[in-house]
């Protein structure tokens, strides 16, 4: 996937769960995405993450970093 | 089964906690109070002659063939106006009455062509019934006086004709058009020997006809008369299936000779239409027998061949072996499938179940993705179920209205008919809509409100209604307390009453101003019933599922949920969405809404399938195209579903195609997706096979084979045979033992099997132990989940920004005329009213740019351009531009975008940030998509073909 295309949808589920108490918020983020993400995606983002993640905002990147 | 023929019953159907006894020729009879004396009569077996009447519509009494006499009582009255009241004793029959009949047959037959043995409706016409029911033996008063039997016919309308030389004037034709459609077309023009009926001034194709076919249905003569029907004569049997259209699912009668459909007419029992249609079920089903259907397997090795025409065990052969390659070289996740909303319930359900177990991956997805995937998930947060709450009969209750994003009357006309008639009734009614879409102001229906909100700014304004309900003491504290997760509601609560969600605050952004939205939710709060109505003006945006929560919330805030009359109903597009989402189409989900993670579920399927499942969800649509440019997605099996015309940004889903090394489609036409196809299978139309559709009201309803398929086999015998093909044997005689064993495996199915749809005629799920009957109207005394959730709905405005190089808004949707991506419409008659989309720009803009109506302009976004002619219209709103995408070389969808929906990747094709300007010629988009399909669409036939 267009990786700028993987930033805006992991941020936008940020987006949506950042209304939320943060724990719930991120566990909510990482639910999302181990749930609807399929396994090429989810490891597309966390070896973007491993890169260092930049453009993904604060809570997409936390979340991110509990996906199995 | 011979030509059905309902019971008319002359006068509508009436409920009462009072019933009346009484009497009709001898017998007694107990009826509703309000019922007619001719209802009742029929209902105690007694037929009263009749012209006028009809019971899809108020008693009219002007026909004067229904006299009777009462028993103590001067005269003889009219059965159809005169109501049944305690002890009456009716007589039907007389010899006075006899007389008086004959002479008002004698009256109408004076001016009536003698010409029954050529007529069309020879063997179909109440008149001619009449004057053998009455014992018409002469004329007495001749045939020479004044008469209008040189009366001009009509035959502008491509479907049906209008030979005032026929018409008796008994009006049942204008009152369909007024109490059944709601159109008000026609009229009785003149008075005494001069009246006649007239679609305004004009011809019928010129007038307000929307060509829904209730007066051809209404008329008791020839008058008004199918075109089909003239060319081939009267049925001699019937099938009675559901419409492939719109998520009404109107059931209808096939009414055929032989294997040939004759006509469809909207069948009277049908739950979801009471025996209304519209333009496209009732006269635009001539595509299933059209000249372009595929009806021999074809394949080639690259899309640049021609097309071979193979037998039915080469395509399969070839599918299979190139799925198997294809998977032994890249893995086993480089290949997937989609179906339709245009899919039976038993195909959508075979496909993923072989996808899942023949293709050991969870990559199946379904055209939902597209539309309604933020219901399913909006709902299921909020509900605990993806599926609307009422069924459409809940209408009728209702006292406020609100519809949102949603354009019934062109894109669910019938259910849009039932809705004016509750509004005509004198029910309120709020527009959400960016258009003035003709719900707003049209004959005897007037929005209370329409709120012409910016595009992309749904969420704002559902914050803005409920920060007014919470903010002005309107919640329905009772109902929240009693039925909703109360520290949910609290914190929705604390935040909807944050001033940032005021309608004060908030009205810049959305463009409406704040005291209309105090106003309408007020009126939504405090009027009665209140009823939410949306479509896909409120799915297709990157807060899709957010908007969706954000009515939920509203309805639970308001208590307007768990009773007739209320609820949150989506209007689906196509005719299976309910059904295909249902059915486990989606990459992460079983039958019944149950995640392939979810152990127990999947040992459930395990068992009952035989093989090991994937607890991991798949990939979508749009993801499947992403991984196909990627390079790691090589295979794709398609039925029914045109993702080269319907998906946003064609550029990305053509390069995905063209990317894959084997595309399989199974469908009636060479579509657009095709042109990128290896392998084709030609599908079955809804005549030709059995199954099941679930409309927009979770109801389940029966598709019957009418006529063999014309390639031979039904569409899910073929993803039987390629299954088999694959190594994963199916077993199944019939669609049938497909329902059983949905049923078996999804418990809200549990009780529904092909008899009992037979028994039923339609079933609403859930339909079980507990409700062996189907569920008209969910959530009643508790949600499906326990307790309702509030979800928290922050507005995050779309990252689709105007700018000034894309300084409009272009958002797009639907036409009457045609359906989706026209593949059926346009190859019918309806191209008559929509040759080719416009864009729909405001006076403002077009003369910004120099642009006049009928312009050829070109339209441009970030992802691509197009050219299509201007309609310059007011009804668009300056700064936004709007149009459809029924026709491909349009290719609306070049210029939308890739941005989804956060929670379910549906796209969003409602913003997009575009400039319009004036064109010479086609884009280059178009002349390349022309050339394309010259290439990729030749077909070398008979080269090997067997049956």
């Amino acid at each position: 996937m267009n990786t700028e295309n993987m930033i805006h949808m992991a941020n936008q589920i940020a987006q949506f769960f950042a209304s939320y108490p943060h724990e719930e918020a991120v566990a909510g983020v990482a639910d999302h995405i181990q749930k609807f993400w399929e396994k090429r995606m989810r490891q597309q983002l966390r070896e973007y993450i491993g890169q260092g993640g930049s453009g993904l905002n604060e809570l997409a990147l936390e979340a991110a970093k509990r996906l199995g | 089964m011979p030509v059905i023929k309902e019971i008319d019953y002359g006068t509508p159907l009436r409920v009462a906690e009072t019933l009346i006894t009484l009497e009709i020729d001898g017998k007694s009879v107990t009826v509703p109070a309000g019922t007619s004396v001719m209802r009742a009569a029929v209902d105690a077996g007694v037929q009263v002659p009749k012209l006028c009447a009809t019971d899809n519509m108020e008693a009219f009494g002007s026909c004067r063939l229904c006299l009777v006499e009462v028993e103590g009582r001067r005269g003889t009255p009219a059965s159809c106006t005169t109501l049944a009241e305690p002890g009456m004793k009716v007589r039907t029959q007389s010899p006075k009455l006899a007389k008086l009949r004959r002479g008002v047959m004698e009256l109408y037959i004076s001016d009536h062509p003698l010409d029954c043995l050529t007529c069309a409706a020879n063997g179909d016409c109440e008149l001619q019934d009449m004057a053998g029911v009455v014992g018409l033996r002469e004329v007495r008063y001749g045939y020479d006086g004044a008469n209008h039997l040189q009366a001009e016919k009509d035959e502008s309308n491509p479907y049906f004709t209008f030979d005032p030389a026929k018409c008796i004037v008994c009006s049942r034709c204008v009152r369909a058009c007024e109490e059944v459609q709601g159109t008000f077309a026609l009229t009785i023009e003149g008075r005494g020997f001069e009246s006649k009926v007239a679609a305004g001034n004009q011809n019928f194709l010129d007038s307000e006809c929307v060509s829904c076919g209730a007066c051809v249905q209404a008329c008791p003569t020839a008058t008004l008369v199918e075109k089909s029907v003239i060319a081939k004569g009267q049925a001699e049997h019937s099938v009675v299936t559901t419409c492939a259209y719109c998520g009404v699912g109107c059931a209808f009668k096939a009414e055929m000779q032989g294997d040939e459909v004759v006509r469809m007419v909207p069948y009277k029992d049908g739950k979801a239409n009471h025996g209304h249609s519209c333009v496209k079920g009732r006269f635009a089903w001539g595509y299933a027998t059209h000249k372009d259907r595929i009806t021999k397997p074809m394949i080639r090795e690259k899309i640049t061949d021609p097309w071979r025409e193979v037998s039915w065990e080469e395509a399969i052969g070839r599918a299979a072996s190139e799925f198997k390659r294809i998977q032994a070289k890249y893995g086993q996740d480089s290949v997937g499938g989609i179906t339709s909303s245009r899919c039976t319930n038993e195909e959508s359900y075979l496909v993923q179940k072989l996808i899942r177990a023949a293709f050991g991956n969870n990559n199946t997805d379904t055209c939902a993705r597209v539309c309604h995937s933020p219901t399913g998930y909006g709902l299921k947060t909020t509900f605990g179920t993806s599926a609307g709450t009422q069924d459409f009969d809940s209408v009728e209750q209702a006292d406020v209205i609100m519809v949102i994003g949603a354009n019934p009357t062109d894109a669910h006309p019938v259910f849009a008919s039932q809705m004016k008639r509750r509004l005509r009734e004198g029910a309120q009614l709020i527009v959400v809509d960016p258009r003035q879409i003709d719900l707003v102001k049209m004959p005897h229906v007037e929005a209370q409100y329409h709120l012409p909100l910016r595009p992309g700014t749904n969420v704002a304004v559902i914050n803005a209604i409920s920060h007014v309900i919470v903010t002005e003491g309107l919640v329905d504290e009772t109902f929240v307390k009693e039925r909703c997760d109360l520290q949910a509601f609290e914190n929705w609560r604390k935040f909807i009453a944050e001033e940032r969600n005021s309608p004060e605050t908030l009205a810049p952004i959305t463009g409406v101003p704040a005291a209309d939205i105090r106003a309408a939710a007020r009126l939504y709060a405090t009027g009665g019933n209140g009823a939410i109505y949306y479509g896909l003006g409120v799915t297709e945006h990157s807060q899709g599922s957010t908007m969706v929560m954000g009515m939920a919330n509203l309805a639970m805030a308001t208590g307007n949920l768990g009773r007739t009359g209320v609820g949150v109903n989506p209007l689906r597009g196509q005719n299976n969405v309910q059904g295909s989402c249902d059915m486990g189409s989606f990459p992460h989900e079983f039958t019944g809404y149950r995640h392939v993670s979810d152990e127990p579920t999947r040992q459930l399927f395990e068992k009952d399938w035989g093989v090991a499942l994937r607890g991991d969800p798949g990939l979508r649509i749009p993801n499947m195209l992403d991984a196909a440019v990627d390079g790691t997605f090589k295979g794709l099996y398609v039925q029914g579903e045109d993702i080269a015309q319907s998906d946003p940004n064609t550029k990305h889903v053509t390069a995905g195609l063209a990317a894959m090394e084997c595309v399989v489609i199974q469908d009636l036409f060479l579509n657009e997706t095709a042109m990128y196809a290896h392998v084709f299978l030609p599908g079955s139309s809804f005549l030709e096979k059995d199954g099941t559709f679930t409309n927009a009201e979770r109801r389940i309803s029966p598709v019957r084979k009418a006529m063999a398929p014309m390639g031979g086999m039904a569409d899910w015998e073929i993803t039987v045979a390629l299954s088999n093909a694959l190594g994963y044997p199916m077993h199944y005689n019939h669609a049938s033992e497909i329902m059983d064993e949905i049923a078996r495996l999804t418990p809200t199915f549990a009780g529904v099997s092909f008899a009992r749809l037979d028994e039923l005629g339609s079933i609403q799920w859930p339909c079980n132990e507990k409700a062996p009957e189907g569920t008209p109207v969910m959530h009643i005394g508790g949600f499906a989940r326990g307790k309702g959730k509030f979800m928290i709905t922050e507005f995050v405005p779309t990252d689709e920004r105007t700018t000034g190089r894309f300084p409009l808004v272009l958002t797009t949707g639907r036409i009457l005329s045609q359906y989706n991506v026209g593949a059926q419409t346009r190859r019918t008659d309806n191209n008559i009213w929509h040759h080719e989309d416009v864009l729909e720009i405001h006076p403002f803009d077009a003369e910004n740019r120099g642009i006049e109506q009928g312009d050829l302009v070109a339209i441009a976004s970030r992802a691509g351009e197009t050219t299509l002619r201007a309609e310059v219209t007011e009804r668009i709103q300056p700064g936004v531009v709007y149009t459809t995408f029924h026709h491909p070389v349009t290719g609306a969808n070049v210029v939308t975008t890739e941005f989804t929906d956060w929670a379910t990747g549906c796209p969003e094709y409602k913003v997009t940030a575009v400039e319009v300007r004036l064109a010479k010629r086609m884009s280059e988009w178009q002349e390349h998509y022309l050339e394309t399909r010259r290439q990729t669409t030749k077909i070398e036939h008979g080269t090997g073909a067997t049956k």
